[in-house]
Parts: structure tokens; C-alpha cells; sequence
């Protein structure tokens, strides 16, 4: 190459990034794929989080529940789990989906923590999460007792998204808010 | 009547910017001298009238002006005034109105301390940032105008600032961050200059240089404030978090610090020329990136203003010609030719390649990065989210590699240098350093730590070769005191920022290996143990402040029987908006930060989950960052660039001056 071509280098890189962010444009890191609403829970068989048994799609379903994507990384599930702790206490059945994490983390995360659910799956390559269509983490599925997913929240539950918006949903699937605290392990 | 005028004032600007783009641009190429003169009037009158244009805006604000609309979803009757003011760029259009404000800041200061310039030079310069301005005037007047009216419909009251934004910190870190983007526009202007006029010598690189050393220490304390403000503000105790927004502001200073020691090797032995010249187009080039991430929504971030693909596709296209234009004109007009100029495999050249190397390939891993998602999704390949264990992965190894050689680097000499020169200064300092890496984390409450050790290994080796540089500088001179007042102040600039980046380093690893944090379900009158303190939750209060009001946790702190300090950490819920934010109640100390605040209310018997930490050393790297700016800041007071400026035809002879 002489000297000179190689000066056009700089430029030819540019025009591919402008590309690039031009296509960005047309895109809305917003939207997510709903596909999955409506749609059955995939199949999986994956190991739990507490003693690596294996669980499966059919034993986690039968009641209305959430199914919530966390991981140590994310920061904003620490910010999320107080809240998901106070409705695991009023009774709601919340499923953990350990998203590309590392176990013993994840593990004293919990310890350490509090944990709010009837059981975590580790999805340690996030294959469930890719069948989900996880972009990231927090998300929120919340699935019928039919194992049907009725809704997906992306980003952190909190008391006021809870009230406003998501209790509505959880109550027409069948899911009780609050339930009986005296006995929070009765729904489960 | 204020916003009409202001927006009145906002086209007379544009009117300006045009003039000042086109009259002397033309008088360059002609040989025009009267046309060339014109610069720096034009440059005034855009600086006018962008001052107009922004007190106005600022007035509508101080004045509960609820028909225009920016006021009305940004302020509120309740907010204090002082953040009624840092509301102007609390949004999309005002901040975009105090970036042109800026702009015409730097233009206004290039216009007023390069007198000294050749004619032509000035015009040019001036003339370029011109153009930039152009562009920024006409997004905000054509895509963001901030002084739209809500007519008829005015509504009673104002949305109110985000609660997040209503911060000491925040009324200061958007104007300095800008202060620091837009000031390698200079750098830029400089570059685009001297290759339109085919001279890139020693004396541009000295005219580019003061001005890329402030805007540099700018950014250097923008970012630092951003950081700090993070850590206090959103209540769980991060302080860097690789988003996406961070690292656009983060990028230009990386290439900016490559574009730093570049120039001095341009300047000094007249090296580098090319490179340098495409450094100073890659930092203001990605300041635009930055403005375009931030403002097209792109990308989704904790920052990111509202997103509207009309501004993407301006900031776009307008990034577009500027780069591409530059870039093109570079590929043109850079000298292709080998310098004849050599210089050996141990020299300070060498040393300052390294240097370069290293920021570029950190730059362009966090603009791979960033950018990462982005480049998936337009492939069709699905949404993916490139977090912090990715640019720990490689950031912090590519700084690491660079220490070694930054500790050399001040003791090194140009074109020639030995080994065993190096050691005979650096061996006993050296030896020195390692004994205390093994030494010093002994003294910390908790068990070694391989990786303090090593940061106290690297901060010393910097350490060390200031001091051996310093040890030959002062060698001559008869006592301390005037070796000390002999050194010129950009040797002072080089140290603070070297001792700077020195100090943050060992800050960032001791509060990432020895922090300690705790989250409970705490009732007041129980208490807490946690590093040695102890944390006694004393009593919930109820607090009201100007337009919100709060649940306080009061805490006090005890190490041993001795009570250190108290807390009150606070959850507050904003009137206006109905958010609900946490207040972290914070004891900052030199050598460690306890750290309280509330989550949510827990059960029924008043207890609350509460967080806290012990955060060692976190100061260090802000007063590291903040030394940084200094240095850059002190480097530009260097007395050669007065000289230099004044009598730019006998720049030749300090090339030679190590």
C-alpha cells in the first residue's frame, strides 16, 4: 500500500461506523420482542441454584407466579431485591432465573441478601434466557398457572411500578396480593 | 417577551457563526488581509449573542416562565433557585444551549489570547470553530429549540427537575464536562488549520498545545464530579459504571491524554506529525460521537435524554461532515513522507509511543465496547448488553501495562537513552518501592491482598520516577528551595497529573478490594458491626425540605467506645413528581468513607432495610482526578507558551530544549 493510501484508512473506518450508527438510528433499543407473550414457558431442564438437582419446566408450573432474570452483575437487581423480598413475604411465588452468573456469587448473593425465591434456576449459559428472549437483566415474566407467559417487565420492580401496573396484571392471572401474612408459606 | 428575544438573540448568533465561517475562510485562501482581520470581531459578536441567548433562557427559569415549555417540564414553583438555574441543562435543549454557550466561550477565548498568531493562522482556526458552531446553532434552532412556547395552555406549575439532578454536584459537572468536550474543538480547529495551510511544524504543535492541556483538565474534573456524584447519589455506592454515557465522555479523554504527550513529541523534536494531527481530529471526533450516543437514543443508557431520531439523523449527518471532512482532508493533505528525524529504541519518543499505543487501543476497546450492542442489533443478531466485566477484562490490564513504562518516563532523555542509565537511577527507588508493596498492606484491618500490593507497587514505581527526576533536575542547584522554584510549570503540571494518576490507581484497588458492605433489616435501637465500626440506628425522623419530604434514618457511629460521627441517611419523596429518591448519609475521611442508606420499609414494626459500607481510600481517586486537572490546568501556565505565542518566528529555537 503507498503511503499516501494508507492516510485514507482513518476515513474508510469512519465510514463504517457512520453506516453503523445510521442503521442504529432506525432502531429502538426500547423495543423488545413480545413474541413470547401468550406463548407457553419454554422447556428447559436446568439445575437449581441451592443444590444443582435438576428442575424442569413442569415442575415450576401450576400456579400463577413471576419469573424474575437477576444476576450478581447486575446492578440493578440489587436495587430491585428488597422489593421482590417484600412481595415474596405478602405471598407472591417468584422464580429465579440466574442469568449467565457465577454460582457461588450468586449463592452468598442470596446468603447475604435474603432470598425471595421458591427456587433459582441457573441458566449459566443463558440458553434460557435466549429462549426468553432476555435482554438483560432485571426482567420480569409473569406466567399463569397454564404456563402461559401474560406479560414481560424489562427493569426494576419497585413499589410504585408494582402497584400501578403490575399488580393489575398479576391479579387477572389469578395471582392473590397481598395474601394472608400471618402465613406467607400457604400459597406456595 | 425574554424567550423572543433570547431566541432572536440564538439567530443572530447563527447570522454570526455564518460570517465568521465564510468571511475569513475566503480571505485565507485569497490573500485577503481586511476579510482575515474580521475573525476575531465575528467571534465576539457569536460569543455576544450566545450569552444573550442563554441569560434569557436562564431568566425564563428564575422566573417560573411556565409557557415555555422546557421550563414547564423541567422546573417548578417549589424548586430553590439555585437549581431552578442548573435546570437549564438539566434537558435536552437547555444543554444543548449551554454547549454553543461553550463553544463560544473557546472561540471567544482563542480569538482573545492568540493575538499572536500569523494572520492567516487565526483566521483559520477561528473560522473552523466557526463552522462548528453553525452546526450546533442551527440543531438547537431547528430541532431543539429551547425557547418554544406552551400557547395557549399554559400550565400552573412546572413537571419539576428530576430529583436525581437536584445536586450540588450537578449544578457543576455538565458545564465543566462541556468545557472539556468542547475544548478540544481548539485542538481540532489548530489541526484542520495546519493542514489546510500544509504547515505542520514545531510552532503549531506549541500554539495547540495549552489549549488541549485545559480542555483536557476540564474533562479530567467533569468526569471525576460525575463519578463522585454517582457514588453519593444513587445510593448504593458505585462510582463507575461503564455506561454507555459515561464512556462517551470517558473516550475523548483517553485520546485526549494520547493527543497530550503526542504534541509534546511533535513540539519538542518535531516527530509524530501525522499522528498527532489525526489524534486531535479522533478526540474532538468523538466528543461528537459522545453528543450523538447522549442525544439520539441509540443506545439506552441511565443518562440518556429523551430520544428522538430527527436530532440522531442532525447530529448524524452533521458528525459526518465534520469527521468525514477532516478525515478526508488529513488523507489529502498529511505529510505521507518518513520524518528524517530518528530516534532510537530507548528514547523518550519511544516511551511516549508506548503511551500512545496503549490510550488508543483503551479508547477503541471502550468504543468496541460501547458500541458492541449496537453492532449486534443491526445484524440482526438480538439485543445484547456488554457490561462492566468486559471493560474490567481489558481496561485494567492495558493500564497496568502502561505504568511501568510512565514511571521511566519522566527521567528518560529524547532521541537517546541507556539502560543502564535507567537503572542506575530507578534500581534503588525501585527496591525501595517493592519492599513497601510487601510492606504496606499489612496495614490494613484485613488480610493481604495480592492486588493492593501490586497497586502499591505501580503507584510507587510512578512515584519513584518523579522523585528520581527530580533528584537530576535539582542536582545543580545549591538548595531545595531554589530547585524547587528553578522547575517551570509544566514540570509541575506533569507531576501533579502523574502523582494524580498515581493516587488513582491505588484508590480505585484498595475501595474495589477492601470495601465492605452490608445490606440489613435494621430497627431503630439495634446496631450493626461492621469493619470496626459500629453502627447504632438510633431513631426514625421525619424531615421537610423545600419540596419534598423524607424518612430519616439517624445513625451513630462508634469505633470501639469513641463515637466517630452521625447519620442521617434520608428516603425522600418529591412533591411535584411523586419520586421517591435515597439520600445516602455519608462520613468521608481521607483514608475511609462509611456509607448509610435506606431501602424500603420492612415489616410492620418500623424497620427499615438498610445498607452500609465501608468504603477504604474511595477519596483517593477523586483527589487524584482533581490533581490531574490541576496539572493539565498548570502545564498551559508554562511561561514558554506566552513567549511562544508572541513571537511565534523564532519557535525553532526552543526545539532543541528538553
Amino acid at each position: 500500500m503507498s503511503p499516501r493510501l494508507k492516510l485514507f484508512v482513518p476515513l474508510g473506518l469512519f465510514v463504517l461506523l457512520a453506516v453503523l450508527l445510521f442503521r442504529g438510528l432506525s432502531l429502538d433499543p426500547q423495543a423488545l420482542p413480545s413474541a413470547l407473550v401468550d406463548k407457553p414457558l419454554p422447556v428447559f431442564t436446568l439445575p437449581r441454584l441451592a443444590d444443582d438437582t435438576p428442575l424442569t419446566t413442569t415442575e415450576i408450573v401450576g400456579q400463577p407466579m413471576l419469573l424474575n432474570v437477576w444476576a450478581t452483575w447486575c446492578i440493578s437487581c440489587r436495587v430491585e431485591h428488597p422489593y421482590l423480598q417484600r412481595l415474596a413475604d405478602d405471598g407472591v411465588l417468584i422464580y429465579g432465573v440466574n442469568y449467565k452468573d457465577d454460582v457461588p456469587a450468586a449463592r452468598q448473593w442470596l446468603a447475604e441478601l435474603g432470598d425471595p425465591y421458591e427456587a433459582s434456576i441457573v441458566d449459566a449459559s443463558g440458553s434460557l434466557g435466549l429462549d426468553l428472549g432476555v435482554y438483560g437483566a432485571p426482567e420480569t415474566y409473569f406466567v399463569d398457572a397454564q404456563g402461559v407467559i401474560r406479560y414481560r417487565h424489562v427493569g426494576v420492580i419497585d413499589e410504585r411500578v408494582w402497584t400501578s401496573r403490575l399488580a393489575p396484571i398479576y391479579g387477572q392471572m389469578g395471582g392473590v396480593w397481598p395474601a394472608n401474612r400471618q402465613s406467607p408459606g400457604e400459597n406456595h | 417577551m425574554i424567550p423572543e428575544l433570547g431566541h432572536f438573540a440564538l439567530i443572530l448568533a447563527l447570522v454570526m457563526a455564518l460570517g465568521l465561517t465564510i468571511i475569513p475562510l475566503w480571505g485565507s485562501f485569497r490573500g485577503h488581509y481586511g476579510a482575515m482581520r474580521l475573525a476575531p470581531s465575528l467571534a465576539a459578536g457569536v460569543v455576544v449573542f450566545c450569552s444573550i441567548s442563554f441569560a434569557c433562557l436562564v431568566v425564563a427559569f428564575l422566573q417560573d416562565d411556565f409557557s415555555v415549555r422546557v421550563v414547564a417540564s423541567n422546573s417548578n414553583s417549589l424548586l430553590p433557585p439555585i437549581y431552578k438555574f442548573s435546570a437549564v441543562w438539566g434537558n435536552h435543549e437547555g444543554s444543548l444551549l449551554l454547549w454553543v454557550l461553550i463553544l463560544a466561550f473557546w472561540i471567544g477565548a482563542v480569538a482573545t489570547f492568540s493575538r499572536g498568531l500569523p494572520t492567516i493562522m487565526l483566521a483559520r482556526v477561528l473560522a473552523i470553530m466557526g463552522a462548528i458552531a453553525i452546526g450546533f446553532l442551527s440543531f438547537s434552532l431547528f430541532t431543539s429549540n429551547p425557547f418554544a412556547r406552551l400557547l395557549p395552555g399554559v400550565p400552573a406549575d412546572g413537571n419539576d427537575l428530576n430529583p436525581l439532578l437536584q445536586d450540588p454536584g450537578l449544578i457543576i459537572h455538565p458545564p465543566l464536562l462541556y468545557m472539556g468536550y468542547v475544548g478540544f474543538s481548539v485542538a481540532f480547529a489548530f489541526a484542520v488549520a495546519a493542514l489546510l495551510g500544509g504547515r505542520l511544524d514545531a510552532a503549531w504543535a506549541r500554539w495547540s498545545r495549552p489549549w488541549t492541556n485545559v480542555a483536557w483538565a476540564f474533562l479530567s474534573v467533569g468526569i471525576m464530579l460525575g463519578s463522585w456524584w454517582a457514588y453519593y447519589e444513587l445510593g448504593w455506592g458505585g462510582w463507575w459504571f461503564w455506561d454507555p454515557v459515561e464512556n462517551a465522555s470517558f473516550m475523548p479523554w483517553l485520546a485526549g491524554t494520547a493527543l497530550l504527550h503526542s504534541l509534546a513529541v511533535t513540539e519538542k523534536r518535531g516527530l509524530f506529525k501525522s499522528w498527532t494531527v489525526l489524534l486531535a481530529i479522533f478526540a474532538f471526533s468523538l466528543s461528537l460521537l459522545g453528543t450523538f450516543l447522549v442525544r439520539s437514543g441509540v443506545l439506552t443508557s441511565v443518562h440518556a435524554f429523551a430520544a428522538d431520531p430527527a436530532r440522531g439523523l442532525f447530529v448524524l449527518v452533521f458528525l459526518a461532515i465534520v469527521v468525514g471532512g477532516s478525515l478526508t482532508l488529513y488523507a489529502v493533505r498529511a505529510p505521507a513522507v518518513r520524518s528524517g528525524i530518528g530516534f532510537s529504541l530507548l528514547s523518550r519518543e519511544t516511551l511516549l509511543l508506548i503511551n500512545n499505543v496503549v490510550f488508543l487501543v483503551a479508547t477503541l476497546t471502550v468504543l468496541f465496547g460501547t458500541l458492541f450492542p449496537l453492532l449486534m442489533d443491526s445484524l440482526g443478531q438480538g439485543k445484547y448488553s456488554v457490561g462492566p466485566p468486559y471493560f474490567n477484562a481489558v481496561f485494567v490490564p492495558l493500564m497496568a501495562l502502561l505504568v511501568p513504562f510512565m514511571g521511566i518516563g519522566p527521567i528518560s532523555r529524547w532521541r537517546d537513552d541507556s539502560v543502564n542509565r535507567w537503572r542506575s537511577r530507578l534500581l534503588v527507588p525501585g527496591l525501595v518501592v517493592v519492599a513497601l508493596a510487601m510492606i504496606l498492606p499489612w496495614f490494613s484491618s484485613q488480610s493481604f491482598n495480592i492486588w493492593v500490593a501490586l497497586a502499591v507497587l505501580l503507584s510507587g514505581w510512578l512515584l519513584a520516577g518523579l522523585w528520581a527526576d527530580f533528584r537530576d533536575r535539582s542536582r545543580n542547584s545549591p538548595g531545595l528551595v531554589r530547585a524547587l522554584r528553578r522547575q517551570p510549570a509544566s514540570y509541575w503540571g506533569m507531576v501533579l497529573a502523574h502523582a494524580g494518576f498515581a493516587a488513582v490507581m491505588l484508590g480505585v484497588v484498595a475501595t474495589s478490594q477492601y470495601s465492605v458492605e452490608r445490606d440489613l433489616r435494621m430497627a431503630p435501637g439495634e446496631s450493626e458491626l461492621l469493619a470496626g465500626y459500629r453502627f447504632e440506628f438510633v431513631e426514625t425522623r421525619r424531615l421537610r425540605g423545600p419540596n419534598y419530604l423524607a424518612d430519616g434514618a439517624y445513625f451513630a457511629v462508634y469505633r470501639g467506645q469513641k463515637l466517630v460521627t452521625h447519620l442521617l441517611a434520608e428516603k425522600r419523596r418529591y412533591l411535584a413528581s411523586g419520586s421517591v429518591m435515597t439520600e445516602a448519609a455519608i462520613d468521608a475521611g481521607l483514608f475511609r468513607d462509611l456509607y448509610v442508606a435506606m431501602g424500603e420499609p420492612v415489616g410492620d414494626q418500623g424497620a427499615w432495610a438498610i445498607r452500609l459500607h465501608y468504603k477504604p481510600m474511595v477519596r483517593w481517586m477523586w483527589l487524584g482526578a482533581l490533581a490531574m486537572g490541576l496539572g493539565g490546568l498548570t502545564t498551559a501556565l508554562d511561561r514558554r507558551y506566552r513567549r511562544a505565542a508572541r513571537t511565534p518566528a523564532r519557535a525553532d529555537a526552543h526545539v532543541a530544549q528538553a
